[in-house]
């Protein structure tokens, strides 16, 4: 906001409070001291109005949220943006860049821990999965689900099925860095048909019944192979360096049913997996990420720990 | 007692609107008993039309300009023509400011479930149906304000300052907060952004709270309070000082609603203490209101609209202390986007507004139908205890609600991550809004009850006793 803007804001709101005040004490000082029958002569439609005085309390309330406010605007931004920020001299930024500061010198160490131990090995570490729980639910279920299931658009990460590939450094790597799945819009390039075509011919490499003759199953085929084989592979087993889902394994993004696929051919679709390096830092992405490589790949020991039980260890 | 005078009084636009307080009251409280059972049930969201992003917004047109508008032009009508001794000075005006007013509403309920929204909050409307309130929002001022000048008493009644400074405040906050640009006849985008955007959309959104459902409805407390009672007001002096105190400093308490947001640092601090010196101002109003009532006690037994007047201020001073100080910035750390502000909205909103409303509507009913009372004082005592239950049971499971949800989002574990996830911050919810929901059936089925008793009162009133109604000072 211009220097203009928050001149207009102060003036106005200083002569809004200049005369009120000078309202309440002026009233104040003519008022009669106490309490009375005596009305001020108006009456509107049988309704009176007496000349008692405003209550004492009442007064002292209003001039108490008054002293509070001028000695608050002393301490704090507000009165004069810019020229005079308060004298304790706070800010809002810097009270969180401190709170940041306080925060990762007292947890930062309880993270680091983790970091030299591999995601493999920390499958047998009940509690740094725990942790990397915590990171997810409060991080990571909003998109993938509280048990990391998925839902439409948003894959699930207990499947076995990997876009990115499922070893511990691709997982990081999807994590730090993020990830874009793009599958290009058909819908200018392809006609009705072409799409029918191809998306049942897709439809069948995963095995579902599809409702297309062995003629138009040919046409599918054909196409597929010139346009979609490039990132999906010939076979329809997907090409994890693009991103480009296996079409094979009956597992969807966006939906099998024919309307579906259709619809994904004709308009594309895009993934947007968000970078969280800079959110989370490395600590807690290599803790999140052995949670998440978890999921599909079985301890080898029994790390169903209760929370709880986690609780207290932690607790020293 | 003033001399009676043969005022032919303009009744016929109070009676419409008297009515549709009761309809759109009934309506909007339906579909917020709905919206309820949605976050109880989440199965009842049947999409696009039913969802609850739709009919939230619908449940708060309804209620806010559909009821509480209809109750403030009734009211306001009502009460302008009898301190003044003057008829309004235009029939025909009038006549459109209810038509006008009603299609607005009717408006509302149709392209709000058909997802037409401007996303500003209290705002919602497109702008075509922005540029029909803006009109009929002149008409309005234009009737009110003309009818001042042609008062017969000298002096203006302190209602009547409410109800102008509420007229006036509309107006303007309406058109700031909806300049836009239009794209088609659906959608229109506003020409503010960014921050500069939130601070005007809660300029607005905080004295649709201030003008429209406070200023407006102290213009109704300062008519009927006195009238049911039959006591003079306690003190002139009182209410000329919180009235200009509360005008002069309620449009600057928005920023309160963007602590810790985006806003700078010292419009959030002015917006803090505005909203502190608030406090005294708001009770200067029910200070006025409650005592007026002593020396009247006793009727409090027998008088069930009294009940509701009383209980109206108590909710009134309530919600008043509670809004400055969930705007200290410390308290609202933990309150914030938690349910204890819906909790504090309906407080104001059922505890006061709607409470305020219905005593004023079975004091005005009755008058304006020429009739002697309500049908059923009975039923008049039977909707008190169902608005007072109802209330109490939806602002105590949103206090509820609301804390367990602030400190659950605050917990952090051993290692500083968050204790809990939002999911389980919604589980703990689930027991207090079914408390909500029951509550707002109370409330409700409490409307019910008022539409069979007006029924009741008005049916088969004949064109003669409108007339008599009318001529009666």
């Amino acid at each position: 906001m211009s220097s203009f803007w928050s001149g207009w804001v102060l003036i106005l709101t200083l002569s809004c409070l200049a005369l009120i005040v000078y309202l309440l004490l002026s009233t104040w000082k003519v008022q009669r001291k106490d309490t009375t029958e005596e009305t001020v002569g108006h009456d509107f439609d049988g309704i009176q109005e007496y000349d008692n005085p405003m209550p004492m309390w009442w007064i002292g309330l209003f001039v108490g949220t008054l002293i509070f406010s001028a000695i608050y605007l002393i301490l704090y931004p507000g009165i004069w943006p810019g020229k005079f920020d308060g004298i304790l001299g706070w800010s809002s930024t810097a009270e969180l860049k401190a709170a940041q500061l306080k925060h990762s010198r007292r947890y930062q160490p309880i993270f680091e821990q983790y970091t030299a131990t591999s995601i493999e090995d920390l499958q047998e570490n009940p509690k740094a999965l725990a942790m990397g729980k915590r990171i997810f639910l409060n991080n990571c279920a909003p998109c993938h689900s509280s048990d990391a299931g998925g839902t439409f658009g948003f894959p699930d990460l207990t499947d076995h099925d990997w876009l990115w590939g499922g070893s511990p450094e691709e997982i990081k790597q999807s994590v730090l860095h993020g990830r874009i799945g793009q599958m290009p819009a058909w819908g200018m390039a392809l006609d009705g048909a072409d799409i029918r075509n191809v998306s049942a011919w897709v439809r069948s490499l995963s095995g579902l019944t599809v409702n297309a003759n062995a003629i138009e199953m040919e046409q599918g085929k054909a196409l597929y192979s010139k346009t979609c084989a490039v990132c999906h592979d010939i076979e329809g087993k997907g090409n994890k360096l693009l991103g480009a889902p296996n079409l094979t394994d009956d597992i969807w993004l966006y939906g099998s049913s024919q309307p579906l696929v259709e619809y994904t051919v004709r308009k594309g679709r895009t993934g947007v997996m968000p970078p969280w390096n800079e959110v989370l830092g490395p600590e807690k992405v290599h803790l999140v990420s052995a949670y998440v490589y978890g999921l599909s790949n079985e301890p080898s020991i029994e790390s169903s720990t209760t929370e709880s039980s986690v609780e207290e260890k932690t607790n020293k | 007692m003033t001399t009676v005078t043969n005022t032919h009084y303009n009744y016929k636009v109070v009676r419409q609107f008297a009515v549709m307080t009761v309809i759109w009251g009934i309506v909007g409280m339906a579909v917020g008993l709905f919206i309820a059972a949605q976050l109880v049930w989440p199965e009842l969201n049947f999409e696009p039309y039913l969802t609850f992003g739709r009919l939230r917004p619908l449940h708060t047109n309804a209620v806010i300009f559909g009821f509480g508008g209809s109750a403030l032009f009734a009211t306001s009508y009502y009460i302008v023509q009898r301190t003044c001794q003057a008829r309004l000075i235009s029939d025909r005006l009038a006549a459109f400011t209810f038509w006008g007013w009603t299609l607005v509403i009717v408006l509302a309920a149709i392209t709000l479930p058909l997802g037409m929204t401007s996303s500003k909050e209290y705002a919602e409307l497109e702008w075509p149906i922005d540029i029909l309130i803006t009109v009929v929002w002149v008409v309005y001022a234009i009737v009110f304000f003309g009818t001042i000048m042609k008062r017969k008493i000298r002096h203006i009644y302190v209602a009547n300052w409410f109800y102008g400074a509420f007229i006036i405040t509309i107006a303007i906050l309406h058109v700031v907060n909806n300049m836009e640009i239009p794209v088609t006849l659906y959608k229109s985008y506003s020409v503010y952004s960014g921050a500069i955007d939130a601070t005007i959309q809660w300029w607005y959104g905080h004295n649709a709270v201030g003008f429209f459902l406070t200023a407006g409805f102290l213009g109704m407390m300062y008519y009927f309070v006195p009238k049911q009672a039959e006591r003079p007001i306690y003190s002139y002096r009182l209410s000329i000082v919180h009235f200009w105190a509360l005008i002069a400093i309620y449009i600057w308490a928005g920023p309160h609603h963007l602590h810790y947001t985006a806003l700078p640092d010292w419009a959030q601090s002015l917006g803090m203490i505005m909203s502190l010196i608030l406090l005294a101002p708001s009770w200067g109003g029910m200070i006025n209101g409650v005592m007026t009532l002593s020396g009247a006690w006793h009727k409090l037994r027998t008088d069930p609209i009294l009940r509701f007047l009383v209980v109206s201020l108590s909710f009134y001073g309530m919600s008043t202390f509670e809004g400055p100080m969930m705007a200290i910035k410390t308290v609202n750390a933990l309150s914030h986007y938690t349910d204890w502000t819906i909790g504090h909205v309906h407080s104001g909103a059922l505890g006061w507004v709607a409470m305020i409303s219905i005593g004023a509507m079975y004091h005005l009913i009755p008058k304006v139908f020429a009739r002697d009372g309500m049908y059923s004082t009975g039923l008049i005592n039977t909707h008190f205890w169902l608005a007072t239950i109802g209330t109490v049971l939806y602002i105590v499971s949103m206090w509820v609600n609301g804390i367990t949800q602030g400190l659950m989002w605050q917990a952090v574990n051993v290692d500083g991550t968050l204790q809990y996830s939002f999911i389980e911050s919604v589980q703990a919810s689930s027991a207090g809004y079914i408390v909500r929901m029951v509550g707002g059936g109370f409330f409700l089925a409490g409307m019910l009850v008022m539409l069979c008793n007006v029924w009741q009162t008005v049916r088969g009133i004949g064109q003669d006793d409108v007339e008599t109604a009318a001529t009666s000072a």
